[in-house]
């Protein structure tokens, strides 16, 4: 993929980071991790280049976060009992908003045809396009999440229990909405689909990630929450690549 | 021992006569199984000596609940096959099955609901084996609605495998996780439905009606792949001569 075959509509910040895309393609010599380490830079390196979209993502948790206090109640003390909950609920729709941009405008460009017929490993390409995902929106969810937290009246022991517990929980997230976001490319207006595709598959993650925030913000011990979690984002980081590319496959057919 | 009928299944004409031919076997028999599950469920087993006579719902509830789960393991199964070795017949079975559990899912959720309400004096409950038949409709519904929203007929199969396949790893994670949830905020004070020390009179019917309500689900998987069969391929000259047009 070179320069022209790029429409003149992505913008220079698109065609200037393109070549990237050009060396994980010509690169069959490249090892399977020199590929994903080049996607994974390139997606960062994208993001970077159009902070106003890295920004939309957590404004939004800000705000649901916000909704909750001038629809429920401002008393600290009852906001604390539903902080886990809308702490978590936030996160979840903050991250399904997010995944629109995951794979759209690389299938728009052509990027993900180029990664299909590259010769790579696909699944590994796209273990490597959810990490970027995941370090472009999970992470800055798990470092504003105490914030939100505080705010609804939870104490300042708790900041590390729910840093930690947003930060795995939205690796399972994002890993589960890459199936989604592949599973629906193609198809015009799909935001409702994508979300009723992936959020009934996000459940469990909703209800050990509120859990363990919830005994963060009480002082109990977090741990078998947290472990459940991690074994969720353990089971995405085998399984959901695998179906993503497979699903990436097809929706390029 | 040939396999040749084994290759057969995967001929869209062979399909449609078998499965014409196949229905009444499944039919008759539900019909009966169904009809003498009924009278002895309704009429012959003694009232429950807690619930009276508002258990009887069970035995249009346990087997509509029992149904959603297994046709949608047939239905990832059958999206599994069609995906791997790319079997058309497959996929259309994926397809017929969708609606049907749907449909399983839907009554489960509505029978429940009916329960609760002399047994728990609310219509719904947030009673772990109901909330995961809610999230299983969902799943039915994604499903669907991804099938629907793909215009091409091999892709829709092949992305709603996908999506089949996925549910059906999640479908246990979501239920032990629902339950796991639910012991957490509500004291196990729930009646279970299904309880295993139910005397024979209570329980050979509700036997009856699992075996008819699966029988039921074939006849009427086989009747929907039928048609699931002929609108694949309409174009196709088999079909012009089996309607005769």
């Amino acid at each position: 993929m070179s320069g022209p075959g790029i429409p003149a509509a992505r913008g220079l910040s698109r065609a200037a980071v393109a070549p990237v895309a050009g060396h994980v393609a010509a690169g069959a010599a490249a090892s399977a991790l020199d590929a994903a380490r080049l996607v994974l830079l390139r997606d960062l390196q994208l993001a970077f280049r159009r902070r106003a979209q890295l920004v939309q993502p957590l404004a939004f948790f800000a705000m649901v976060t916000m909704l909750f206090p001038l629809a429920i109640s401002p008393e600290l003390a009852r906001l604390r009992e539903i902080a886990p909950g809308v702490l978590w609920v936030a996160a979840l729709l903050a991250s399904l908003l997010a995944l629109e941009f995951l794979f759209r405008d690389d299938a728009y460009d052509g990027t993900l045809e180029q990664y299909a017929l590259s010769g790579q490993s696909l699944t590994s390409l796209m273990f490597a396009k959810t990490a970027a995902h995941w370090l472009l929106t999970g992470l800055p969810l798990a470092v504003m999440a105490p914030v939100a937290a505080l705010s609804l009246g939870a104490p300042a022991s708790a900041i590390a229990g729910i840093v930690i517990s947003v930060a795995v929980g939205s690796v399972a997230l994002s890993l589960i909405g890459s199936i989604g976001a592949a599973l629906t490319l193609g198809i015009k207006r799909s935001g409702a689909l994508l979300s009723l595709l992936t959020l009934p598959l996000s459940l469990p993650v909703l209800i050990f990630g509120a859990r363990a925030t919830q005994l963060a913000i009480s002082g109990g011990a977090l741990l078998a929450p947290l472990e459940l979690l991690g074994a969720l984002a353990v089971l995405g980081v085998t399984l959901a690549p695998l179906a993503a590319a497979a699903a990436v496959r097809i929706s390029l057919e | 021992m040939t396999w040749t009928w084994f290759h057969r299944l995967g001929s869209p004409p062979y399909v449609y006569a078998l499965a014409a031919r196949l229905t009444p076997w499944f039919a008759w028999p539900a019909a009966l199984l169904i009809v003498s599950g009924l009278y002895g469920g309704l009429v012959l087993a003694p009232p429950d000596y807690q619930q009276g006579d508002g258990f009887r719902i069970i035995y249009v509830h346990a087997p509509s609940a029992w149904m959603s789960l297994m046709v949608y393991t047939i239905m990832a199964l059958a999206a599994a096959i069609g995906l791997i070795w790319r079997i058309k017949v497959a996929h259309a079975v994926a397809a017929s099955c969708a609606p049907i559990g749907a449909s399983f899912t839907f009554a489960a959720l509505v029978t429940g609901a009916l329960w609760g309400e002399p047994m728990w004096g609310t219509y719904w409950e947030w009673d772990p084996r109901l909330t995961s038949e809610l999230i299983l409709l969902f799943l039915y519904l994604g499903y669907m609605g991804l099938r629907a929203a793909v215009e091409d007929t091999q892709r829709a199969d092949r992305a709603s495998a996908v999506l089949a396949v996925v549910g059906v790893v999640n479908v246990p994670i979501i239920h032990y996780s629902v339950t796991w949830w639910n012991s957490l905020h509500q004291a196990p004070s729930v009646m279970r439905l299904g309880k295993p020390q139910m005397p024979a009179s209570m329980l050979l019917p509700l036997l009856l009606m699992l075996l008819g309500f699966t029988l039921f689900f074939g006849a009427v998987l086989l009747v929907r792949l039928r048609g699931e069969v002929l609108d694949r391929e309409r174009s196709a000259s088999w079909v012009r001569q089996a309607l005769h047009v």
